[in-house]
């Protein structure tokens, strides 16, 4: 028991040397763009490029629509297989685990290929199409967050009760989905909104291949070329997704806990 | 009582200030069935636990069969134990759970299976053995931890509210498959349980707890008669509590809402003009007045319930209220609330509660 | 009552509702699943099959046999070895740092805190990847990173001396092990904690050693999911890219960087050879999983 405890320690003290060492490294590189001590400069310089606000921006509002149609796509058929279909329920839980096997690369080869200018959808035919296809194409990746939060709250909530028994109230379709479902899996929607929007934020590979201005690209082009300001991007990508599995933590504390099952 | 076969001598159990079980003693007789009977949080799985091996006493020392193992790990001591939520391990099947202890006891396999067959025979579960836990209803489940708790022959058997997480009906037929298997093969046996209902009807003997310390240690018929204290009173059985005032301590004469009642001889200590709790329990009441009661109070039927079988009824004494059990008869039809009536005793059924 | 009894049946469809009745329900009841499915499709499958099917074409759209055959000239296989070795090697080493972790702070004993800190940050650790992650290895154990000099000035070791290169097998191993390690901790630490603690009470009331208890119980339970997280790891790194290509420029040849610069710039002069590099790593990715739904539903018949 005591060598365990000791070996636990070990263990623990090890991990976290690994996961912290790169961290204060990054910081610490960061701090040194002002020759002789150690200042913010890297982060001025950072914030204050007009390119990293485009690109940012750029990235947020993609973000935003890939959490839409996710929420859209993913809520109603959730509910639905949860509700009426269960026995679709291999082949949807199988169709949204594909991102996790089909590279995003692949994934966007195939987007470039069938939907090009000259085809019959040509989404790369425009600049606003080419956004389209990169909100579809992050919604596919994070298909398997966001399908995985919202069953998870679904399961809590006894979906066919709370759904019977608005029926019974009188409550047509549309009020049971806002006013019943929605209210109380927003929590875990939004908990796949933020894994979401952490996936997103920095996605470098699919919006490199459809030439969007992404933040991702901008990173990628900044470490080539530059040498402080790219730490400080990285310590404040790291504080973004910091802050988004924060969000889902904090909101997990609310989530509704299940009150007509046991567990 | 003649060499027993387990001795918990002077156990204390403390995690950082709060004591758990304080100055904890008992002798166990081999072959003897042991329920430690009490509410959750009295001490009693931290015993079990104690003498399982899972927790090292702060103080004191356990024997089984004239050797100290208070520091002996759990897997040197050669004990059985069965857990309320069963327990077994889901990767294996039933023939392979009960095998286990087998197994790692390097028991050649021809020998383990017979074993195992016999052990699903004792249980009459034959059919099962290569079923998953998850396909067994949970009655089945706990029967197989039993059979397979008991495959390797242990000293001991530990029963860790081995029913609390079944349905009532098989609660009360795997209570009786357990009692009589235990007796078959003789083995002594420590079952923890909260049931009283389920201590009194398997136990030889009962260890009521409370607070971390044994309030009582008797037979059910002596824990039931002869409660020694009020918590054990209050905690096993149904009991009519009644506030009463010694008139004369000598000839034990005690007043009820200014009746007075005699009770020969058991108030000792209290002095005239003390208040007392007077206990009783509702199947030594009659109601009106039996040949054979020497004590006897009036009042007013305040409610009946009709249980079928039975008919429960209350009747107020001043500020008491009594329950009372009679048994439904045909001819008769139950009593009237607001009726007067009389209530009938023997005064030696009268618990004095210190 | 009645109407969901009748609703329920239509669900089973082993008695047949009146002709009417189907041709109502059956089209709502599917309505339901529609736009996921036409996403699905549209997005997901039919882009895939597009590529696989092109895998076998060649320019003309005759079927052809030539891009797989083309997929084992040396520089291909090179790439497509290194990719497989960074990404078994990434994950074997993430899967087992991350069960030991896990192990640690679920039954090691530790401080509370430590257990929830740590799967705090093994959500965010896990989803943080691509350049700034490349990025922070290159501030640690690049030629000027703080432990290379660190190393160098107090102890006197220069690791790049040694043959140590970041920008190599083991630079970007060590590099992909940051977000393996986390997601392995995320996946594996609930089903540490559906291991009950009176299954280890009864193995050893038993007289089972802690060993024993371990092999014949703890390692089974845990199997399934460990070695599907593995799968999963393997996958994770195995598409990877924007990390290797961050650390790497493309000085180092692994598929989806050989691939990345294929769609970029046809640096293969053969589109169809494109499509059969795609094949290829969803051959693999897909391989490993079938491999992984064999053996679950092989060996672990007590798994509901």
């Amino acid at each position: 028991m005591k060598s365990g405890r000791f070996w636990a320690w070990f263990v623990f003290l090890l991990g976290a040397a690994y996961f912290f060492i790169p961290l204060i490294a990054t910081i610490e590189f960061s701090l040194r763009m002002r020759r002789g001590v150690y200042s913010f400069d890297a982060y001025k310089v950072v914030l204050g490029d007009s390119q990293f606000q485009a690109t940012f921006m750029f990235s947020v509002i993609v973000a935003v629509f890939t959490i839409l149609l996710g929420v859209l796509i993913v809520v109603p058929t959730a509910y639905w297989i949860r509700l009426r279909l269960p026995q679709l329920r291999p082949i949807v839980e199988f169709v949204t685990l594909l991102p996790l096997v089909i590279p995003a690369i692949v994934i966007v080869f195939g987007y470039i290929r069938m939907y090009g200018s000259n085809s019959p959808l040509p989404f790369l035919g425009s600049n606003l199409g080419a956004n389209a296809l990169l909100v579809i194409g992050y919604a596919a990746l994070a298909l398997p967050y966001m399908y995985r939060a919202v069953d998870t709250g679904l399961r809590t909530i006894d979906v066919r009760t709370l759904t019977e028994a608005a029926q019974i109230l009188g409550a047509g379709w549309g009020t049971i989905i806002a006013r019943v479902i929605l209210p109380n899996v927003l929590i875990a929607v939004l908990s796949g909104a933020f894994l979401t929007f952490a996936i997103v934020i920095g996605e470098f590979t699919m919006a490199s291949l459809l030439n969007r201005p992404a933040f991702g690209p901008y990173l990628q082009n900044l470490v080539a070329n530059r040498a402080y300001e790219p730490a400080a991007l990285s310590i404040i990508a790291f504080i973004i997704t910091w802050g988004c599995m924060s969000l889902i933590q904090i909101l997990s504390r609310f989530a509704p806990k299940s009150a007509n099952r046991p567990n | 009582m003649a060499e027993p076969f387990l001795s918990i001598q002077h156990v204390r159990k403390s995690f950082g200030a709060t004591t758990v079980v304080e100055d904890f003693n008992l002798d166990v007789a081999p072959g003897e069935f042991v329920s430690f009977l009490g509410p959750s949080g009295c001490g009693k799985t931290t015993v079990l636990r104690m003498v399982a091996g899972f927790e090292e006493p702060s103080a004191g020392k356990i024997v089984v069969g004239g050797k100290d193992i208070t520091r002996l790990k759990p897997n040197q001591r050669n004990v059985g134990m069965v857990f309320q939520a069963y327990a077994l391990f889901p990767n294996l099947t039933v023939a392979q759970n009960i095998a286990f202890g087998l197994k790692v006891g390097g028991m050649p396999k021809p020998d383990a299976d017979r074993r195992v067959a016999e052990m699903l025979d004792m249980i009459k579960l034959p059919q099962m053995a290569d079923r998953y836990p998850y396909q067994l209803s949970g009655g089945q489940q706990q029967r197989i931890a039993l059979a397979r708790a008991i495959a390797p022959k242990p000293k001991l058997l530990l029963l860790d509210e081995p029913l609390s997480a079944l349905d009532a009906k098989v609660r009360v037929s795997l209570r009786e498959e357990i009692r009589s298997i235990q007796k078959k093969l003789g083995i002594t046996t420590i079952f923890v349980t909260h049931d009283q209902e389920e201590a009194l009807s398997i136990s030889d003997r009962i260890a009521v707890m409370y607070g971390g310390r044994a309030e009582q240690v008797g037979t059910p018929f002596e824990i039931y008669n002869r409660p020694a204290t009020k918590f054990v009173a209050n905690f096993v059985g149904t009991l009519n509590v009644l506030e009463g005032k010694v008139t004369d301590a000598a000839s034990g004469k005690v007043q009820v809402n200014s009746q007075e009642v005699s009770l020969k001889g058991k108030l000792n200590g209290s002095k005239s003009g003390d208040t007392l709790s007077l206990a009783l329990r509702p199947e030594a009441i009659s109601l009106g007045r039996q040949p054979g009661h020497d004590a006897s109070l009036s009042g007013e039927i305040a409610e009946v319930h009709f249980l079928g079988s039975v008919i429960r009824v209350r009747v107020g004494i001043g500020g008491n209220t009594v329950s009372l059990d009679t048994f439904n008869n045909s001819t008769t039809p139950p009593p009237v609330v607001g009726d007067k009536a009389d209530i009938s005793f023997s005064s030696g059924d009268m618990l004095v509660l210190h | 009552m009645t109407d969901l009894s009748l609703s329920n049946k239509a669900i089973a469809g082993n008695t047949a509702p009146p002709a009417e009745a189907r041709s109502l329900r059956l089209p709502t009841q599917w309505l339901g699943v529609t736009p996921f499915f036409v996403f699905a499709v549209m997005f997901l499958i039919l882009p895939t099959l597009y590529l696989m099917l092109g895998a076998f074409q060649n320019e003309a759209g005759e079927f052809t046999f030539a891009n797989i055959v083309a997929l084992f000239s040396a520089n291909i296989v090179a790439a497509y070895w290194i990719s497989i070795k960074v990404s078994l090697a990434s994950s074997l080493i993430g899967a087992f740092a991350g069960l030991a972790i896990a192990i640690a702070i679920v039954r090691g004993g530790l401080p509370n805190w430590i257990r929830s800190a740590t799967l705090t940050f093994s959500g965010v650790a896990s989803n943080f990847a691509g350049v700034p992650l490349a990025f922070a290895f290159i501030a640690t154990l690049g030629r000027l990173g703080l432990v290379t000099v660190l190393l160098n000035t107090l102890v006197g070791l220069n690791l790049y001396a040694h043959g140590f290169n970041l920008l190599s097998f083991w630079g970007l191993t060590i590099t992909y092990v940051y977000f393996q390690i986390p997601l392995m901790v995320v996946i594996i630490v609930p089903a540490i904690d559906g291991l009950k603690r009176e299954w280890g009470e009864a193995a050893a009331t038993l007289g089972a050693t802690q060993a024993q208890y371990w092999r014949m119980v703890v390692i089974p339970v845990l199997w399934p999911s460990f070695l599907g997280t593995v799968i999963l790891l393997f996958a994770n790194a195995f598409g990877a890219i924007a990390t290797a290509y961050a650390l790497t420029g493309s000085s180092l040849n692994i598929v989806p960087i050989l691939l990345y610069a294929q769609i970029r710039g046809d640096v293969l002069h053969n589109a169809h050879l494109g499509y059969a590099i795609a094949f290829g790593m969803i051959f693999i990715t897909g391989l490993a999983n079938i491999f992984y739904i064999w053996f679950r539903t092989r060996s672990e018949r007590w798994l509901k």
